[in-house]
């Protein structure tokens, strides 16, 4: 018996693979030309919390982007499932923004209604998975209220709420609490992790931070300073739904630690790469006006 | 409830003073006609004024200038917020025709077009077309400038997320583009109608045949300020009651 090996073909285990991606903003030579990413591959494995983790400027909200088919990569290819990603994939992939991407003119009922409509739901689906969603992630008593009375907490809870309600299996977010305080950021984290423990989705998160990292993962990829590319994944072997106290526990401390050694380097390179970069726009910017 | 009471009752007080203010202008113009003697050619006196506004009303002698000057209103509005919006929505369609046409139309916006009446009255005549057309070709810019503006600028990211979800272009514009622009848009709309009513009215005193405009002007020719006076307390009514129809009409269509 013949067996055919077909690299589109992923194993069931993997949700989603990156091969060989790279990508660049701007035209070789322009001066905004910029190396966003170098090279990179991985595996996502199906119903893993995957995190992105790296100094800022290294490329792991673009490589997010590219697996949500938002940019096409200059080199490499992305498959999610079995489809090659060609731009978005509204039935496989959903998204929780950074920033508020809910809309200011629909209520929070209606943004979820939105999404689903836009994802092609039938409309007497919409409301039921709705309210579902919203209760899900506790704000069933504000689906009247619009984005602007809402606290930045709530919002994201609702931006969650309507990629929930899409029911795809893999969900990116991209630093979905990176504008809120420290305190919600944590009772956030902890709600997710109760949330998604019982949803079996594939999650990758973009982050800043090494607690969340270590407190909501499975695997944490650190990415080196730009160009960026994958350094090292770290392995976080703690059950789902993640107490309180494991965030006190010295597992946590030695695996923040280790991920802080690991990032401390890179962020150092970043940052020197950044300010050489300004000095070299700053005195271009002098040779021009000496002109 | 008592912050509630306090806030109504400084909203009475400053209407009070508002009234008051009124008032005493009236007063002072009364005393001016009366005890100061100013000629009545100049400034008539409001008693009289009010009798002359009286005899306009009943007598019905206003409606065919009104009847004019709101056609004239009406066409000109049409025209410029069809062709503002639609031109508007098609410039800001992309990044670069945005860039070559925004600043040219926001200079030309800056320009008195009002300057170029007697030319307009060469093309179109002393009628109702020459105020059809500078009211149009006036108000047209802050419609589409505000168009342009609300298609023009909406925040990326609601874009982004819209199309992660899967909406077509159509849904695209009718539940994301739409609703971001349409505050704009209704701004632009509320100042090309003022500015609108304005110019035809302005442009009915300066050369005409018929309207409110024309109206005033014959009256003022003819010395007789009084009737004048009241055409021009009525011509105030009607821009107020319009103003606050299309602010209360924005506002709702704001919700």
């Amino acid at each position: 018996m013949f067996h055919v090996v077909n690299t589109t073909v992923l194993a069931p285990e993997v949700a989603v693979r990156v091969q060989n991606v790279s990508h660049h903003f701007g035209e070789e030579g322009e001066s905004l030309h910029v190396r966003a990413l170098l090279d990179t591959s991985l595996d996502i494995r199906r119903g893993e919390l995957f995190c992105l983790i790296g100094p800022s400027g290294c490329g792991k909200s673009t490589l997010l982007n590219i697996i949500g088919g938002l940019l096409t990569p200059t080199a490499g290819k992305v498959l999610v499932g079995n489809t090659e990603v060609r731009g978005s994939l509204p039935q496989e992939v959903a998204y929780v923004f950074q920033e508020n991407a809910l809309f200011p003119w629909s209520t929070v009922l209606e943004n979820v209604n939105l999404g689903m409509m836009f994802q092609g739901v039938p409309r007497a689906e919409r409301e039921p998975r709705a309210r579902k969603s919203l209760e899900a992630v506790g704000l069933a008593d504000f689906t009247g209220h619009y984005p602007g009375q809402l606290s930045g907490g709530m919002r994201q809870r609702a931006a969650l709420a309507r990629a929930l309600s899409l029911e795809t299996d893999v969900l990116l977010m991209d630093e979905p609490f990176g504008a809120l305080d420290e305190q919600t950021r944590m009772v956030l984290g902890e709600d997710l992790s109760v949330l998604l423990s019982h949803t079996n989705k594939t999650i990758v998160f973009v982050t800043h931070s090494l607690g969340e990292a270590v407190f909501l993962a499975d695997r944490v990829a650190v990415f080196s300073a730009r160009p960026g590319t994958i350094k090292e994944i770290i392995e976080i072997e703690e059950p789902h739904p993640r107490k309180p106290s494991f965030m006190t526990s010295e597992k946590f401390t030695a695996l923040r630690n280790q991920l802080f050694a690991l990032l401390h380097e890179e962020i150092r390179k970043a940052m020197a790469e950044s300010t050489a970069s300004e000095r070299a726009a700053l005195s271009r910017g002098s040779g021009a006006s000496a002109r | 409830m008592t912050v509630r009471s306090k806030r109504d009752w400084n909203r009475l007080a400053s209407r009070a003073v508002q009234a008051a203010f009124v008032i005493v202008l009236v007063g002072l113009w009364y005393l001016g006609t009366t005890r100061w003697r100013i000629s009545p050619i100049l400034l008539p006196n409001p008693v009289v004024v009010w009798h002359e506004l009286k005899d306009i009303l009943s007598t019905g002698e206003y409606i065919p200038d009104l009847r004019i000057t709101l056609t004239e209103l009406a066409i000109a509005f049409s025209i410029s917020s069809t062709a503002g919006i639609a031109l508007g929505y098609l410039i800001s369609r992309s990044r670069y025709s945005i860039r070559v046409f925004e600043p040219l139309l926001a200079g030309m916006y800056s320009v008195p077009i009002i300057l170029f009446l007697p030319l307009y009255i060469l093309f179109f005549g002393l009628g109702p077309a020459s105020k059809i057309a500078i009211g149009a070709t006036i108000s047209f810019f802050p419609i589409v400038l505000n168009t342009i503006a609300g298609f023009g600028y909406v925040d990326r990211i609601f874009i982004l997320s819209a199309r992660s979800m899967g909406a077509s272009d159509y849904q695209l514009f009718r539940w994301v583009l739409l609703p971001a622009a349409f505050p704009v848009i209704l701004t632009g709309l509320r100042i090309g109608f003022t500015i609108a009513l304005l110019s035809i009215l302005g442009s009915e005193t300066i050369a005409s045949l018929a309207g409110l405009g024309h109206r005033i002007v014959h009256l003022a020719e003819g010395m007789d300020t009084a009737r004048m006076f009241a055409y021009i307390a009525f011509v105030v009514a009607i821009a107020l009651f319009l103003n606050i129809t299309t602010s209360t009409l924005a506002a709702r269509g704001r919700r």
